[in-house]
């Protein structure tokens, strides 16, 4: 591989497919993610978006095909998989917050163990983060005295603080009540506009509307269209595109 | 917004009432109600008055007082006692500055624990010296405790940890003495007996099976075959043999595998081994338990953040698998403390193997009951206090999983 040379995407997924026994969740999937892209991933449950953005961090292994992230190919060399996890934050559907630590510790976990920052460094980092989530008055409580939004945003604040590349989402606001979502979406909306790349599987059309780059629509583990939000939402080419938005909006 | 006024918000109704009225509504509601109350009354007077006028009067208690010394201590020679003392003493005081340091303030808890020795002088056959033993013990627990909770922040915690890690082998060296004369003079494990030789065995059960057994669940859990295999083979050979079975191999037989020009291993070491081992095998499956509890979600999350494995074990996994396991925990404790007294069929002397030496001489003879009482009270006093502190702990390390069912 040519290290030298900048690559122009991030992220490269090339002919990747992926089973889980013999079903095949994964076909054949080409993505290009370009720096500082916002993507959202959309399709019916089952269709595999999850495992895709999954196969990005290495939760999931994929079978056939490349991944590269940052010009790292993720293979079994659990040393390329630790670089390719460092640079990729991760906020998921249920939160995975720890129970046991304080919203700080939860914080600043990561950055003392991975990055070996000092106790006071990752404190103000993590404060700094709680600020920008809204929730700084939450520091020393616990994940499970929080309502679901403020955890969820929490959680967000955790994987800022590896100061990723790259930010995934799980459909961050599934979980949540109904009045808990501008919030988190509001912090995601704050990220869409800074330099950071995104990967967001969600169900918030206003949202994937407002800041996708280019949407990606998924079915039965292809990736059936992509395109940009103007484009995907008004002129949709693809049958089943077409079919999803009719029954979602 | 709110366009409507808030309700007005009532205090809940009080439920309570006085204790006399109480009594009245629970047994005397009625003349049938009074009948059953009194019908039970006597029936429990009638129950008790035989075990009664035994406590009272016939029991022959005077032979805890003449043995009181044997059943504490065995053959530990009287002038060396003053190092048991010592010993208790130490783990006291770091007992209770492991609860100041990190619960910072004095609970309810810490409380009812403190008074375990005062409860402890509460028993009519201890003599002068043990009750003045346990009032200091008593006063060095609050001390220490005061010490850990207001001593210098910095360091408090380090100084704990380094006093819970050396006082295992503090006291067995302190107990063990490495003089030829003089106060430190060496004082032989087999003489060791009674009440002080079951602290020893089970403290040195539950300090090594608990690590051993947080090993053996996670190797059960390994991906690497013989490490697995190795693990579950010895959990499944250790849980079905008897324990009693394992003591009496340890002790009789293991002479005769072994040669002879190897040193005999002393017989304490031996039935501390096998202790440790069986009970370890029952901690693993425990362990294991606590590990299935942990959502694969928060393991995902881990490693999301570019930690390895280990650190996720060691901060994400095993504290919150070990946590959710205390209950069952000092389940396993209270019944490994239980099962030292097995060891009297294997001709140690602990606090039961004491007790039947005692009633071997014929001029006890006959005081069975008496014995046998004391021992289980003392017992239950030891294993209730371990299980009151555990769920003191639990409450104190509930991070709001107990509250957000509520």
């Amino acid at each position: 591989m040519d290290a030298a040379a900048k690559p122009e995407f991030i992220i490269e997924c090339t002919n990747v497919s992926k089973w889980f026994g013999d079903f095949q969740v994964l076909k054949d999937i080409n993505l290009k993610v370009r720096m500082g892209e916002v993507i959202v991933i959309l399709g019916p449950s089952g269709s595999g978006k999850s495992t895709l953005i999954r196969s990005i961090n290495r939760l999931e292994e994929h079978q056939t095909g490349r991944i590269v992230v940052d010009g790292i190919e993720l293979t079994h060399d659990l040393k390329n998989i630790h670089e390719v996890r460092k640079e990729i934050g991760m906020v998921f559907q249920q939160f995975n917050l720890f129970p046991h630590l304080t919203c700080m510790r939860n914080i600043t976990l990561a950055p003392m163990q991975v990055r070996k920052l000092k106790k006071e460094e990752a404190e103000e980092t993590a404060m700094q983060l709680l600020e920008r989530v809204g929730i700084p008055e939450q520091a020393d409580k616990y994940p499970l005295q929080l309502s679901g939004g403020q955890q969820q945003r929490v959680a967000i604040a955790r994987a800022l603080a590896m100061s990723p590349k790259i930010m995934l989402f799980d459909e961050p606001t599934s979980a949540l009540d109904p009045e808990m979502i501008k919030e988190v979406l509001d912090v995601m909306l704050d990220l869409a506009r800074s330099e950071m790349t995104l990967l967001v599987v969600t169900h918030e059309m206003g949202f994937a509307r407002e800041v996708a780059d280019r949407l990606v629509f998924m079915d039965a583990g292809e990736i059936v269209e992509i395109g940009d939000s103007q484009g995907f939402f008004d002129n949709p080419t693809a049958e089943r595109t077409k079919l999803f938005l009719e029954q979602i909006l | 917004m709110r366009m409507t006024p808030a309700p007005q918000e009532l205090a809940p109704p009080i439920l309570r009432r006085s204790w006399p009225a109480q009594v009245r509504t629970l047994f005397f509601r009625n003349w049938s109600d009074t009948l059953i109350t009194l019908a039970s009354v006597t029936f429990i007077v009638l129950l008790l008055q035989p075990a009664l006028r035994w406590i009272l009067i016939t029991a022959r208690w005077e032979v805890l007082g003449a043995n009181l010394a044997i059943l504490l201590r065995g053959r530990y020679e009287a002038e060396a006692a003053w190092r048991i003392w010592v010993c208790l003493g130490l783990i006291a005081v770091s007992a209770a500055m492991a609860a100041g340091t990190w619960s910072g303030k004095f609970t309810k808890g810490f409380g009812a624990i403190l008074i375990l020795p005062l409860v402890l002088i509460l028993i009519p056959v201890f003599n002068a010296p043990i009750r003045l033993g346990l009032l200091a013990l008593s006063a060095l627990m609050g001390l220490g405790f005061v010490l850990g909770a207001y001593g210098p922040q910095t360091h408090m915690g380090n100084v704990t940890v380094a006093l819970l890690t050396l006082i295992i082998p503090l006291s067995l060296v302190l107990l063990y003495g490495f003089a030829q004369e003089g106060p430190m003079q060496v004082t032989p494990p087999r003489i060791w007996g009674g009440l002080l030789l079951s602290l020893i065995l089970a403290l040195t059960g539950i300090v090594f099976s608990y690590p051993l057994g947080v090993l053996l669940a996670l190797g059960r859990r390994s991906k690497l075959p013989v490490v697995r295999i190795l693990s579950v083979a010895y959990i499944e050979f250790v849980r079905g043999v008897p324990l009693i079975a394992l003591l009496f191999m340890a002790v009789v037989m293991l002479e005769l595998f072994v040669p002879n020009r190897f040193p005999t291993i002393e017989g304490i070491v031996r039935v501390a081994v096998a202790l440790t081992l069986f009970s370890a095998a029952y901690m693993a499956e425990n362990v294991r338990a606590g590990l299935a509890t942990i959502p694969a979600g928060q393991v995902e999350a881990t490693w999301a953040l570019g930690l390895n494995g280990i650190q996720t074990m060691v901060f994400v996994v095993l504290p919150q698998a070990l946590k959710a396991i205390i209950p069952v925990t000092v389940n396993q404790f209270i019944s490994l403390f239980k099962d030292t007294t097995l060891v009297a069929l294997v001709g140690m002397l602990d606090l039961v193997g004491m007790g039947r030496a005692v009633l071997g001489n014929p001029a006890w003879l006959g005081t069975h009951k008496e014995i046998y009482f004391f021992i289980g009270v003392l017992f239950w006093l030891l294993n209730y206090s371990m299980s009151y502190g555990s769920r003191k702990l639990e409450q104190r390390l509930d991070t709001g999983i107990e509250q957000s069912r509520a």
